[in-house]
């Protein structure tokens, strides 16, 4: 079967979940990949969405991190301040998949301003759940679209802390927990380099180059040693994902995205 | 002690001009018939609460009802911007709009303090967020037993709270049911609150002793809107009109078709209502 960039992205996404995972879920690319996983090979993942839904089964995506479709299907529904001092911050989330306008080599990420914050060349809509996402879960995954405008170099604005602007500040501000561990676009996976945090192509998709994924990537991007290539999704996952998309938009009256 | 008051009765008594306002509801049960009236009557120099300001206070804003906001994510779910907030931030218009932006945990926080009587929230937040930075209002305190570094925002005290509920019984209690969000905690923190609900029942339809209940001495006035959450939607109603959510993008985009739509569909509208 022949697929996307953009599905390519969603199943390397949905791989890197397992079936034990406790996954705080953001939405957009985030929602598709963890659905993804749950309809596949992780069938047991507890999904738990800001809105205070727990252990969610949605049959569509949500538009909205708050859709009844995600409280119908939850085990249960808690309030919001609950959600996010009991079960965030009290540290019970494996793992915390989030997005962003901007992601820099250490995995900081901005989804607040372009330009500078007071004058604003763009107003983004802001943390969200995002900045304690990146600091309270066990470990982040992020996935965004391979742009040089969306992996820079320096992000205009740190809204959900990575490794920090040096690579190394996550011990200097007092978090413990282990932070950006995989940035999932459509052109590769990268991870960090285990010194220095800094997001590394360890496994390049089919098709891409080298010199594609150098154009796309707004810092000088280093290729791992022992870098690989990622297997294509399989017919299972593709099958699973356009369901899961058609399913949605029958559902939201729109057209199904790839 | 709650009154029964109509819609425009209730706006015009609780919600005056510079009133700290929050109106809640976590995408679901946002009281989007009781905002309306607050356009309809005039209000000015608000400051609007909200976590997440919606398409709700896009309109609020885009019609110059704020002088404030306080918010934690300002995006048209699933869409994208919210055209006429940016506006406002980008380009000042209608006018100015001064921000204090949180994350969610902050703004969630800071709730719950306001309804505890407390005079800010400390939690394990914004640590390396330059959030931090630009929000005077986030800072830190040691931990006197640990000696660790937490966030402390100051609590949200609004002179009035605005919430959307299924049910209220005769007596003015309230049933909240579903994704709950912050609004118990914004009705307790608030001065004052108005509750628009679904309709009124006999017995409310609580299906368990632990659904969330707003006795009615902590709302002062109740109004029945049916439907006062669309095109947010209230469980076990109606759903999410995310058609309608998708369709403000262009809506809103531009100024002369916002205004035109706020004129056709709310300030020459009002709301169809019945008393208890």
């Amino acid at each position: 079967m022949t697929y996307s960039a953009s599905e390519m992205m969603t199943v390397a996404a949905a791989r890197a979940l397992r079936n034990e995972d406790i996954c705080f879920v953001g939405i957009g690319l985030p929602s598709a990949a963890c659905n993804l996983a749950r309809l596949t090979h992780a069938p047991g993942i507890t999904l738990i969405y800001e809105s205070g839904t727990l252990q969610t089964r949605p049959s569509v995506l949500p538009l909205s991190i708050g859709d009844g479709e995600l409280c119908e299907t939850a085990l249960t529904t808690t309030p919001v301040v609950e959600m996010f001092r009991y079960w965030l911050q009290g540290g019970r989330i494996t793992v915390g998949f989030l997005s962003g306008a901007q992601v820099d080599r250490f995995g900081n990420l901005n989804s607040t301003v372009i330009g500078d914050y007071d004058k604003p060349k763009v107003r983004l809509p802001g943390s969200g759940g995002a900045t304690e996402i990146a600091t309270c879960c066990q470990k982040t995954f992020i996935i965004v679209r391979h742009t040089p405008r969306t992996l820079v170099d320096h992000v205009d604005f740190v809204t959900s802390l990575g490794h920090g602007r040096s690579g190394l500040e996550r011990h200097a501000v007092g978090v413990k927990t282990q932070g950006p561990a995989l940035l999932v676009t459509d052109l590769c996976d990268m991870t960090p380099a285990a010194a220095t945090k800094e997001f590394t192509v360890t496994s390049i998709h089919p098709g891409v180059t080298r010199e594609r994924i150098r154009e796309s990537t707004g810092w000088t991007v280093r290729f791992a040693a022992n870098a690989t290539e990622t297997p294509p999704p399989s017919e299972t996952e593709l099958r699973a994902l356009r369901d899961l998309h058609e399913r949605t938009a029958r559902a939201h009256g729109t057209v199904a995205a790839d | 002690m709650a009154e029964f008051l109509t819609l425009a009765q209730a706006v015009a008594q609780y919600v005056q001009d510079g009133d700290v306002v929050a109106a809640e509801g976590f995408t679901h049960l946002i009281p989007f018939a009781a905002g309306h009236e607050i356009i309809r009557q005039g209000r000015r120099d608000l400051t609007l609460v909200r976590m997440t300001p919606d398409i709700l206070y896009d309109q609020m804003i885009g019609m110059g009802a704020a002088r404030k906001l306080i918010f934690s994510w300002g995006g048209n779910p699933g869409v994208g911007s919210l055209h006429r907030l940016r506006d406002a931030i980008e380009h000042g218009w209608p006018h100015p709009l001064e921000i204090e932006e949180h994350s969610h945990a902050g703004l969630a926080n800071a709730y719950e303090a306001g309804a505890a009587g407390m005079p800010c929230a400390i939690f394990r937040g914004y640590q390396g967020s330059e959030l931090a930075r630009v929000n005077p209002n986030i800072g830190f305190v040691i931990c006197p037993f640990t000696g660790e570094r937490l966030a402390c925002v100051p609590a949200i005290r609004p002179d009035v709270a605005i919430i959307h509920a299924q049910q209220a019984d005769r007596a003015g209690n309230i049933l909240v049911k579903g994704i709950v969000g912050v609004q118990k905690e914004a009705v307790l923190a608030a001065r004052r609150a108005i509750a628009t609900v679904e309709e009124i029942v006999d017995q409310l339809a609580a299906g368990s002793p632990n659904a969330v209940v707003l006795p009615n001495w902590t709302v002062s006035a109740v109004s029945v809107a049916p439907g006062g959450a669309r095109p947010s939607y209230a469980h076990g109603y109606y759903r999410r009109d995310n058609s309608f959510y998708v369709a403000w993008d262009a809506i809103s985009r531009d100024r002369e078709t916002f205004l035109e739509w706020m004129q056709a569909n709310v300030l020459e509208t009002h709301f169809v209502e019945t008393m208890a």
